[in-house]
């Protein structure tokens, strides 16, 4: 009874829920209720489906809000759709292979390994294992980053007055350790991520530039290529311009497909791209995963 | 700030020299100075730290790239960790330019940059494994390195890559701990690009005082 302005309101709720029975019916009228950003169960009732794929093959279907996140385990050949729906989402990105989780996302490996700094269409998000988590299979914004992770407790509390996950402007990497703990996963496993939907580009005397956003309706799309363990937190890049913590909700969909596989031309973009590709599918059959 | 032998002119705690090819680490303690020596130029030195107190406090090429808006490490650059606290700051440079974005060469990456005929190699991630283990550190608590002396530039298009280096013989560059921080070292055994003019050889590892005092900060 503390809070005086929500005295009246907690009183009358209070006579629905003094009994067990009360309280069990105000729990369960609240229920079918849509919001912004939720996620649909099942996927397959979500509306807009990606063009060629049916409710059936759906798995995921998610609308993450800006300084929200979200984590889920994927099959190797699952199709991730991420979606900035209006402009200002930014997806950052962390990927653990399913099965061993110290094998993750390796962002020197994936620029390096590839000889390409910028992320897009046919970039391969590479392992510290030789292989390929993730292809990137198509791409319409071409703003993204591979160099500058995500924000931290300490740079968000400098610039927005709060980091913290429970906050008002949650940095990324606090996200990152409780969506890692979900997975039975540490501190010491949330390295250096890749975010979407944010440009940044290297000059020649190293120093950044940010590009931002591409605009409204861009979308990426990601094939598991190993059985994975995906964290994306949705939150302002760390370069990003806005002087106020300014994030708008990503679309997260996802659904079956196949792995790459020989012949397609992804495999053979490259011969870096054929050795982690065949890397991969050597390891997958081993394991018994294809 | 100022000349390696200005920042390097304490009292020595540590002269040692690493072989070709292999791992090293130490504490630097806060205030202490690291100078790293390039005997013989152009070798690729791959290092990690860590906050000795809390090791899963550590290095974050993201951070400190953010921080300091470039990809390049020089007089100045302060290497941040993953939670935006200073590690060591690079108090003095002989080259002007080190690398943030390469990492280190491991067996699996070489089976793709150069074909599996290299994998059987020796690489930094076996000598980060090894070194580490000697202070409770696996294979997660490895994360992007620092690679002293290597030349990575990005291009225009994207493209970017280890190109010929920047070092000479005998040039330093040298670290002032902001904290106590463990510190791992890959002597880099690369052979198949010019990280180290195809030819690895030892580097000075050398550990001093903050100039003026005779102790470490307590």
């Amino acid at each position: 009874m503390a809070k005086g302005g929500a005295m009246t309101s907690v009183a009358s709720e209070g006579a629905a829920t003094a009994t067990t029975h009360g309280a069990r019916e105000h729990a369960r009228s609240q229920a079918g209720r849509s919001v912004e950003t939720m996620r649909t169960v099942p996927a397959g009732a979500w509306p807009q489906l990606p063009d060629g794929v049916a409710a059936a093959d759906m798995l995921w279907a998610e609308t993450v809000a800006g300084g929200g996140y979200t984590q889920l385990r994927v099959a190797r050949g699952t199709a991730i759709r991420l979606r900035d729906i209006a402009g200002a989402a930014c997806a950052h990105v962390l990927l653990f292979n399913a099965h061993q989780p110290a094998e993750r996302l390796n962002v020197a490996d994936t620029t390096k390994v590839l000889w390409q700094a910028y992320l897009g269409a046919g970039h391969l998000l590479l392992s510290d294992q030789g292989r390929v988590l993730a292809s990137v299979v198509s791409d319409t914004s071409g703003r993204h980053d591979a160099f500058c992770g995500t924000t931290t407790l300490a740079g968000n509390t400098a610039r927005y007055g709060s980091g913290a996950a429970h906050g008002p402007s949650p940095a990324g990497r606090e996200l990152f350790v409780v969506a890692a703990a979900k997975h039975g996963l540490s501190r010491r496993d949330v390295a250096t991520s890749v975010s979407f939907f944010a440009g940044v580009r290297v000059e020649a005397d190293g120093s950044l530039s940010y590009l931002g956003s591409a605009g409204p309706d861009t979308s990426v799309v990601l094939r598991a290529e190993l059985p994975l363990v995906v964290l994306v937190a949705n939150v302002p890049h760390p370069l990003a311009t806005d002087p106020t913590y300014t994030c708008s909700p990503l679309e997260v969909l996802a659904w079956r497909d196949r792995a790459t596989a020989a012949g397609d031309p992804l495999w053979h973009a490259s011969p870096e791209a054929e050795r982690a590709f065949g890397n991969t599918l050597g390891y997958a059959a081993t394991g018994g995963l294809d | 700030m100022g000349t390696v032998d200005d920042v390097m002119s304490g009292q020595v705690l540590l002269d040692e020299e690493v072989a070709a090819r292999a791992p090293w680490s130490t504490v630097v303690p806060a205030g202490a100075v690291l100078t790293i020596v390039d005997l013989r130029g152009n070798q690729a030195v791959d290092f990690l730290a860590y906050n000795a107190a809390d090791t899963a406090e550590r290095y974050s090429a993201a951070d400190t790239i953010v921080a300091q808006g470039s990809i390049f490490l020089t007089t100045g650059s302060v290497l941040l960790s993953c939670e935006g606290r200073p590690l060591l700051t690079v108090v003095a440079d002989e080259v002007g330019r080190h690398d943030t974005i390469g990492g280190a060469c491991s067996k699996e990456s070489n089976s793709l940059r150069y074909g599996h005929h290299t994998e059987y190699q020796h690489a930094c991630v076996e000598n980060f494994l090894t070194e580490g283990a000697r202070w409770g550190l696996g294979k997660r608590d490895l994360v992007g390195n620092i690679n002293w002396y290597m030349n990575v530039p990005v291009e225009a298009d994207g493209t970017m890559g280890i190109v010929d280096g920047l070092s000479a013989p005998g040039r330093r560059v040298s670290l002032r701990a902001a904290m106590d921080t463990l510190v791992l070292v890959s002597n880099c055994p690369q052979v198949n690009n010019p990280c180290n003019g195809f030819d690895p050889t030892p580097v000075r590892m050398v550990v001093t005082t903050e100039p003026g005092t005779m102790e470490p900060r307590a």
